[in-house]
């Protein structure tokens, strides 16, 4: 299939007061059309400035975003804008992100006043569509935001998101703010929709269940880095990178069968302002070498069985 | 249980502004026993916890009927002086954000040997030195150094670290965690349980664990209440609630999670909502929202019955 969206050693850098915070520190990966890739990691590893970065709501710093072969990095803000059209997304809180004062019908509608489609008769009618689409109640265009339970304003923020017809969704920890019973409806919404409206998806999420169940690919971040890209039964079946393995391990089961032996990290994140020389996990590494303070080891893709690609930044490989 | 209970809830009802928010909760937890209470938003669990630390706001709250005898005293007989002397002394308590329960503007070195000098009547020199020594033993390098910091220089691992430490001030016979990993991220949260369950053997302490994270429940606890809709509908030891839950909301609940489906399968799902408080009807509160429900789940409230494995329901798995 082909490539939607590549990015190459992507950096997005913060001046903080006499710092520099390395909140993406030279990120690269190749997502395909229709395709889910998960990212995952822990607060302040950069997946939610991935995201921005991406939409370029926030400026890169350095590096390449191709968006079906157009270098988007530097586009003037009126192509960029044009360009979202094909990139959306939704976030962790549908409450923050709807405008309170707005009838669902406005929310969904906007994007398309925006971009300039359609007539009042066409518009509203794409409204009932994505309304229906995502399982909302017809009636509901006259109604407001807090009217809504949790699940069904995140289903609100989607129907805006899909109004354009985008080739890529990103979802920001899109089912973190709900209830385990609520979350299966909206991850089973996502993924009836990706199949059939043919969508790619960055799935970004905290949560390594939920990241498993969608994802065909999975990225592990640290530090404003990719760690690790893989399959997503490969990445759970044979974790390679020693923060991968420590990170599947910390997870709970209600299935005994399914607990691994826990991989307990010392220590604390590291300030990414600071972030330590070499790779940046081997101050918390239980394999460290010599060579991985001084050497920052590179994402290097190796064929695995299936032929499938993984690529892992760690010196044991 | 062979040993007297340390706690026992017995038939508690609780109601705010005169609405029922817990309808006869019973459980007992046994000196260095460790009790999962999980449930979804809303369902009563956190009300619990303040019911028993008598910590309900009143007015609104109020508890109206029923006991919670600890160590054979009836907590909700106590005035305030007696609670004072429970409280804090043999009953500890942390929750979900450490930062809130922070005082920003007292050093966490003031913060943890109040409770010492209050409550155990320590001097200044040696509630300091007593501070150290429980900054060790909840794993914060360094301790004599870090005293004079204030919450906002740490991490949020670190805060709950200290919020441990203050809990622990006072050797309590029971810690009551009202779900103390929820704000931290994977590899912390196994740090933080880890340290918990460490703690609770050395000092012979039973803990009260309430979550939403029905993974974190089946590692950690011995047994485990599931709570919906204020009542207790099921409780059993942790390993054979999970894997043969009984009642149908605790299975329905365990069906839903990613982690119990394979990847990509479509998420089974719970149909409807909770029922509003006054909107209960005479029979089982799920009722309404069970797929396996006969006509006299409807007509009576089932018992909560059975020993060890104690269910509330009329057709159980």
């Amino acid at each position: 299939m082909t490539v939607l969206l590549e990015v190459a050693d992507l950096a997005t850098h913060y001046a903080a007061k006499d710092v520099t915070v390395r909140a993406l520190d030279g990120v690269s990966f190749t997502l395909r059309e229709g395709e889910v890739l998960g990212v995952v990691g822990e607060s302040g590893c950069g997946k939610s400035t991935l995201a921005r970065t991406v939409l370029r709501l926030v400026e890169p710093t350095g590096g390449a975003i191709r968006f079906l072969g157009e270098d988007i990095t530097r586009l003037d803000r009126r192509a960029m804008v044009r360009r979202r059209r094909q990139m959306q997304v939704v976030f962790q809180d549908p409450f923050g992100s709807l405008n309170p004062r707005h009838r669902v019908g406005e929310i969904v509608v906007e994007p398309l006043e925006v971009h300039g489609i359609g007539d009042r008769v066409s518009r509203a009618a794409r409204v009932a569509e994505l309304l229906a689409l995502v399982g909302l109640p017809a009636d509901s265009a006259g109604r407001y935001p807090h009217e809504f339970s949790g699940g069904q304003r995140q289903r609100i923020a989607i129907a805006r998101a899909l109004v354009l017809e985008p080739k890529l969704l990103i979802a920001d920890e899109p089912v973190s703010a709900l209830d385990v019973s609520i979350q299966s409806q909206i991850i089973n919404l996502l993924a009836e929709l990706r199949v059939r409206l043919g969508l790619a998806m960055m799935f970004i999420s905290h949560d390594l269940s939920v990241i498993r169940h969608v994802s065909d690919r999975i990225a592990v971040m640290y530090l404003g880095r990719i760690v690790e890209i893989a399959p997503t039964a490969d990445i759970f079946e044979r974790p390679a990178h020693p923060y991968t393995q420590a990170l599947l391990s910390a997870v709970p089961h209600t299935d005994a069968t399914r607990r691994r032996e826990r991989i307990l990290l010392s220590g604390e994140m590291p300030d990414p302002a600071k972030p330590p020389g070499g790779c940046a996990f081997h101050t918390r590494c239980r394999h460290a070498m010599p060579r991985c303070s001084v050497e920052r080891p590179l994402l290097v893709p190796r064929t695995i069985e299936g032929g499938a690609v993984r690529e892992t930044a760690c010196h044991l490989y | 249980m062979a040993d007297a209970p340390l706690l026992s809830v017995e038939h508690l009802d609780v109601t705010m502004r005169g609405i029922p928010v817990l309808e006869d909760v019973s459980f007992q937890i046994a000196p260095g026993e460790t009790l999962g209470l999980v449930g979804e938003s809303g369902c009563g669990k956190s009300v619990t916890a303040l019911s028993i630390m008598r910590l309900l706001p009143n007015p609104p709250g109020k508890i109206a009927g029923g006991r919670i005898l600890f160590d054979g005293i009836d907590m909700t007989a106590l005035d305030a002086a007696g609670l004072r002397a429970i409280r804090g002394d043999r009953i500890g308590m942390i929750f979900q954000e450490p930062m809130t329960s922070l005082n920003p503007v007292y050093t966490i070195g003031d913060q943890i040997g109040e409770s010492l000098i209050v409550h155990r009547g320590m001097s200044g020199s040696a509630a300091k030195a007593e501070t150290a020594k429980l900054l060790d033993l909840v794993g914060i390098p360094s301790a004599r150094n870090q005293l004079g910091r204030y919450p906002h220089e740490m991490s949020g691992g670190q805060r709950q670290r200290v919020m441990i430490a203050i809990a622990l001030a006072c050797r309590p016979k029971l810690l009551i965690a009202d779900e103390p990993t929820t704000a931290l991220d994977v590899t912390v949260q196994a740090q933080i349980l880890d340290l918990i369950g460490r703690l609770r053997v050395e000092l012979g302490m039973a803990v009260l664990l309430i979550t939403h994270d029905l993974g974190v429940v089946a590692e950690f606890c011995d047994r485990v209440a599931v709570m919906y809709a204020g009542r207790i509908v099921e409780e059993a030891p942790a390993a054979e609630l999970f894997r043969r839950p009984r009642h149908r909301y605790t299975e329905a609940l365990l069906h839903t999670m990613p982690a119990a489906n394979p990847p990509g399968r479509k998420l089974p799902s719970i149909s409807g909502t909770v029922p509003a408080p006054l909107d209960r009807g005479d029979g089982c509160i799920f009722a309404p929202r069970c797929g396996f429900a006969v006509p006299r789940c409807t007509a009576e409230l089932p018992p909560l019955e059975g020993a060890p494995h104690r269910l509330r329901c009329w057709n159980p798995a």
